[in-house]
């Protein structure tokens, strides 16, 4: 499989803080790939550096097997600008016609604005928009030059649930008829709906790359916390922490972990069972990384 | 090419889609020709020329100053600026744009003051003059674009308007763009040689007829000229490694 986008061993700080530590990633042609990570985790540094915004301080960066810096191989890309960003005196139609005319083979206007639900809008100025309009705009014109990769830093953050339907429908549209998307988000949900293959990012690193089914059976870990004494050993705990008399369990089977419980006869108090978030189930992955290394 | 006049079209229509900020570009000059030059020189004809040449360096100092100090320092603080670096272009069009779309802001701001001269004065020019007289203008905004862009990258917009304030009239006065041309005051006649305005305020005069420019000011202007570009130059970079590298 052809591979469009390549990060090798990338490293990239701002001052003193690393944004990313040793990142190699591969996205090849036809995936969907969801880059998952809490904020600051260094996904939208990466899309960066694959946009060619920025240089990595050591490692490599390719585009279609070139450098992003380079003009010509991001004429098949398209990323999305922030919304709050878009000229606001501008007209709907004149920064959908402003971005088509970088590209060799841009979109037809009428068709890509019909794509994100935008119909009717050309003439509308973009000051004048509603937040959930610009950022289909926005979305829309990562599109606007016809591209083979598209870039889509948190796409449908802020909107509500039919036009994140209607963004979600294009995206897959893309997909469909061959496109190769890479999006950024912290929702496990969009990543759920939209990916195939999730990269988890986390402090500057890849702490998992696998399929959606993978990390949501991470992200299915269950918070088991109590209050007891000296606990036996047991089954299927992944990871057990102390904080004064309060144990925090963290189990793929919370169901099971209790019976284990009751049957070792331990007295315990105050029993809590909660689903992890997606920060804690990038904790686990971490902490497993850690026992590994 | 095609990219360069894309990038401009659209500039220039931000632009004067905010009327306020075409207003305000061309108010200075106007009111300054109405208020100064028209009630006390409107009636001799080589003075209202040369004070007509005066404002128009004015104007063309204030717009390079505010679209360039104050355009860049806005366009790096809005997020669309790094987004069309991820359009397949390179730097030019967007550069160029700002160049070509200060030219045009110029043109704007003067010709006012060319409607004032000729309907409300005596000051008159032949076809050539006149245009030797833009040709000079041109060579007089450049010091003052280069100031700009290193004002417009070096701070954030609030500051550049400033500091764009605070550069724009005492070198304006200072270079006696608001006094007569040959017989300045004592303190401006000290210090006009050694700034930028005087210089290109010189080449305007003598191209509309006035008397011939004097060697300090002109060395002058060339010293400003390479050393705001040098500037400016530092600042883009300097401001390219921080955002971009």
């Amino acid at each position: 499989m052809e591979t469009l986008a390549r990060a090798i061993e990338v490293t990239r700080r701002y001052g003193s803080v690393t944004a990313l530590d040793g990142v190699s990633l591969d996205i090849r042609r036809g995936e969907l790939v969801g880059l998952l990570g809490p904020n600051g985790a260094g996904k939208s540094t990466l899309i960066n550096l694959f946009a060619g915004l920025r240089r990595p301080h050591s490692g490599r960066v390719e585009l279609f097997g070139g450098s992003p810096a380079d003009p010509v191989r991001r004429r098949d890309i398209g990323v999305t600008p922030q919304e709050t960003g878009l000229p606001s005196t501008l007209r709907v139609r004149e920064v959908v016609d402003f971005v088509t005319a970088h590209y060799p083979r841009g979109a037809a206007r009428g068709e890509l604005l019909e794509r994100f639900g935008l119909t009717g809008m050309e003439r509308r100025q973009i000051g004048g928009l509603s937040g959930g309009q610009k950022r289909r705009l926005a979305v829309a014109l990562a599109f606007a030059g016809n591209p083979r990769l598209v870039f889509l830093d948190e796409p449908t953050t802020g909107l509500d649930v039919e036009a994140r339907r209607t963004l979600w429908d294009a995206v897959r549209d893309f997909h469909a008829g061959g496109g190769t998307v890479v999006l950024t988000s912290h929702y496990l949900e969009e990543v759920e709906a939209l990916a195939e293959r999730v990269v988890v990012v986390d402090r500057g690193r890849v702490l998992a790359d696998d399929t959606v089914a993978a990390v949501r059976d991470i992200a299915g870990m269950r918070h088991v916390t109590l209050t007891a004494g000296e606990l036996p050993d047991l089954p299927g705990v992944v990871r057990a922490e102390r904080d004064g008399s309060r144990v925090l369990l963290l189990t793929a089977d919370a169901d099971a972990l209790v019976r284990a419980l009751v049957r070792a006869d331990v007295p315990f108090t105050g029993l809590e069972i909660r689903p992890t978030s997606l920060e804690e189930a990038f904790l686990t992955i971490t902490a497993r990384e850690s026992q590994a290394a | 090419m095609s990219l360069l006049l894309t990038h401009t079209k659209y500039r220039f229509l931000e632009t004067i889609r905010v009327p306020i900020a075409v207003v305000g570009n061309t108010f200075f000059p106007s009111a300054s020709m109405l208020f100064f030059v028209v009630p006390f020189a409107g009636d001799d004809p080589l003075v209202a020329t040369l004070a007509t040449g005066s404002m128009m360096t004015f104007s063309v100092m204030s717009t390079a100053l505010f679209t360039h100090g104050l355009g860049v320092a806005d366009d790096r603080a809005q997020p669309w600026d790094p987004y069309m670096r991820t359009l397949p272009a390179g730097p030019w069009p967007r550069f160029g744009s700002n160049i070509l779309n200060g030219l045009i802001m110029t043109l704007l701001g003067i010709l006012p003051v060319l409607v004032i001269a000729a309907t409300l004065t005596e000051a008159t020019v032949t076809p050539a003059q006149l245009l030797l007289g833009l040709g000079a203008l041109l060579v007089a905004s450049i010091p003052f674009t280069l100031i700009g862009l290193f004002v417009g990258y070096l701070l954030p917009a609030k500051a550049a308007i400033a500091v764009v304030q605070l550069v724009l009239l005492p070198m304006a006065v200072g270079g006696g763009l608001l006094m007569s041309p040959t017989d300045p005051p004592a303190f401006i006649a000290a210090v006009a040689p050694f700034l930028p305005t005087r210089g290109g305020a010189e080449l305007v005069w003598a191209a509309v007829g006035g008397p011939a420019p004097r060697a300090l000011p002109l060395v002058m202007l060339a010293v400003w000229t390479v050393v705001a570009g040098a500037l400016a130059v530092w600042a883009y970079r300097r401001d390219e490694g921080r955002r971009f590298s």
